[in-house]
């Protein structure tokens, strides 16, 4: 059982030798969902609330955002998106790696398949979580206001065990994915084509309530979705929110054990 | 295909740990690999003993890397049985991978890595006691001089200093046999003779024995103590590369003489050394045992009897000759074919061979 750990740790710290040597790539990355925030905040603001700088809940009565502003409402949306794209991607890891060759030189090892697998979805996931937790961080300077219904503690608490299992769910999608897919633009292109779907469907730009119904039960199937809908219960309140949070959580769980079981066997089967 | 050991193999000094033998190192029995319905490996037998640098040699395609990955238990074998430091490769491959190093053909390592740590990290999955490693790791650097790099990137490396780190890997988990898959392969002459140098080294000072394949008939000849001649998947030839080069029949003298008067052919028959005389158009052709011991002796002779030697040509066999005497065909022309054609598509969309001089 130790070795198990240990070679896990040993493939683990290697791709944080890697992850800190592309620190500056790793923050580029990050421009993209600033980008979501402020622009879209700012914009959704200026629709909803007439340029108000909080919510109006004696006003118009025209936000679909109930009590939360919508810059507020905007961050669990674009911290889970934050962690989707930073996990699913670090699949193209494995590709990289049978490119270039190290993986042989892990799979020719006595080390198991699975230690493998675990250490690059820790690595993968480590990056995916410090992306979403500096979002979160970020955030609160541009005008985001966090109103949970949770006691802060527990609040901070759950939607960092959220960030971690929508990170390693998705870390294990992208593994999966690529012990399939040998070309990088194969996976790029499939991830694309799953990514975009998951993230316009899963509630981070709108309530659930303003969609129709046949979308709303797509979003339904969308892991995606529980993942923002408990980070929205943790940032926004239980108002803001579709379902309790420890449904969501609940789900999210399944999905990450499906998910790593899949990886593992795609990932023993792809010698 | 006698087994002739003249390569000096010492006899096993040190008893090793169990599933260990004092016997052959490694011991393959009728290995057959089959890649739907084309036969890669077409029944191989032969052994390798202790401490010797040994040598598969044939074109591309002739199953050359095959072999070591069913040795090195990368590929199931479809036939046959294969025993490595004593443990079947089919049946227990994990105690197989521990005694073994590999260096394979193309490129393995993780390029944002430094040296030292694509070193640590395989010390560690191999699990070299921590309490050894570092100085472990330091001898190696060391003897492939790559030490004072240690702490630089991989990608700053040249290929040849990727080779070596690759070496050095390759021995870090004390392993008892290195398998050097064409260890270099696409590396310029300068650089190749260097390599020839470290594994001639490690073979001494590590104690290791040394299973190399290559197409680089200089190589084998430099390197092996014995060479397997492989084409088409079967061993055509195996003994050390100077028992395999005398069996074409020694080394041949062409000698121009202008006037060979009568007696002159006997005469030339009769000196110690010479097999046979042939008169040709464009000389006198002698197949002798030791050219450069000879010709001195024919030149005594020569001048006895008053005749004028025009030019002298000594011709010494390669094994590029005796590859042409055993397969019919040079190993520089041999087509690439079946599976061959395969791997070699294989390799460019999987940009391989990217090892630069």
């Amino acid at each position: 059982m130790s070795t198990y750990v240990r070679d896990t740790l040993t493939v683990w710290n290697r791709e944080l030798i890697r992850l800190y040597r592309s620190k500056s790539r790793m923050l580029t990355s990050l421009m993209q969902p600033i980008l979501w925030l402020v622009l879209f905040g700012t914009v959704f603001n200026q629709l909803f609330t007439g340029g108000a700088s909080g919510p109006s809940p004696g006003g118009s009565g025209l936000s679909p955002f109930g009590a939360v502003d919508a810059k507020s409402f905007l961050v669990p949306g674009i911290v889970a998106m934050t962690v989707l794209f930073g996990s699913i991607f670090s699949g193209i890891g494995v590709i990289f790696d049978r490119e270039f060759g190290f993986l042989k030189e892990m799979l020719v090892a006595p080390v198991s398949r699975t230690s493998i697998v675990a250490g690059k979805a820790l690595g993968g996931s480590t990056s995916a979580i410090i992306g979403g937790v500096l979002i979160l961080g970020l955030s609160t300077l541009i005008g985001a206001r966090f109103t949970p219904s949770l006691p802060d503690a527990v609040a901070v608490l759950l939607a960092f065990v959220t960030v971690l299992l929508l990170s390693f769910g998705f870390v294990m999608l992208g593994i999966a994915a690529a012990s399939k897919i040998t070309s990088m633009e194969g996976f790029q292109m499939v991830m694309n084509f799953l990514v975009m779907p998951m993230f316009f469907i899963s509630s981070a730009f709108y309530p659930l309530a303003l969609m129709p119904n046949w979308l709303q039960s797509l979003t339904y199937i969308n892991p995606m979705f529980y993942g923002v809908d408990a980070l929205r219960n943790c940032i926004n309140g239980s108002s803001a929110a579709s379902l309790p949070v420890w449904q969501d959580l609940s789900v999210l769980f399944g999905f990450t054990i499906v998910m790593t079981a899949l990886a593992v066997h795609l990932f023993r089967q792809s010698e | 295909m006698a087994a002739t050991g003249a390569s000096g193999v010492g006899t096993p000094a040190t008893s090793t740990s169990a599933g260990g033998t004092d016997g052959p190192v490694v011991v393959a029995n009728g290995l057959v690999r089959k890649f739907d319905g084309f036969t890669a490996v077409d029944g191989v037998s032969f052994e390798v003993r202790r401490r010797e640098v040994f040598g598969f040699l044939g074109p591309n395609g002739a199953g050359k890397t095959t072999t070591i990955s069913m040795l090195c238990t990368l590929l199931k074998l479809t036939g046959g049985e294969a025993k490595v430091f004593g443990f079947d490769v089919a049946t227990q491959p994990d105690a197989v991978r521990h005694n073994i190093g590999l260096v394979f053909q193309d490129e393995s390592l993780d390029e944002e890595l430094t040296g030292y740590e694509n070193m640590s990290f395989h010390g560690r999955i191999y699990k070299v006691e921590p309490k050894v490693m570092g100085e472990r790791i330091e001898e190696l650097m060391r003897m492939v001089e790559l030490w004072d790099r240690k702490d630089d990137q991989v990608k700053t490396y040249s290929g040849g200093m990727k080779r070596r780190l690759e070496i050095a890997r390759g021995l870090l988990h004390h392993p008892h046999v290195l398998f050097l898959d064409e260890p270099t392969l696409g590396l310029d002459p300068q650089t190749r003779r260097l390599i020839w140098d470290y594994i001639r080294e490690l073979n001494k000072a590590q104690d290791v024995t040394i299973f190399l394949t290559t197409h680089y008939m200089e190589e084998a000849d430099a390197l092996c103590d014995r060479v397997a001649i492989i084409d088409h998947g079967k061993i055509v030839a195996l003994d050390t590369p100077a028992n395999l080069k005398s069996s074409l029949g020694g080394d041949v003298v062409l000698l121009k003489i202008p006037e060979c008067k009568e007696g002159c052919m006997e005469a030339l028959a009769g000196v110690p050394g010479v097999r046979s005389v042939k008169a040709q158009e464009e000389g006198l052709m002698l197949a002798v045992d030791k050219g450069d011991r000879t010709i001195p002796l024919i030149f005594d002779v020569a001048r006895e009897r008053g005749m004028t030697i025009e030019s002298v040509v000594l011709k010494i066999p390669s094994l590029e000759d005796v590859f042409l005497r055993y397969t019919g065909r040079s190993i520089r022309d041999t087509k690439v074919e079946g599976l061959d054609q395969f791997k070699q598509r294989h390799t460019m969309r999987h940009g391989m061979g990217r090892r630069h001089g």
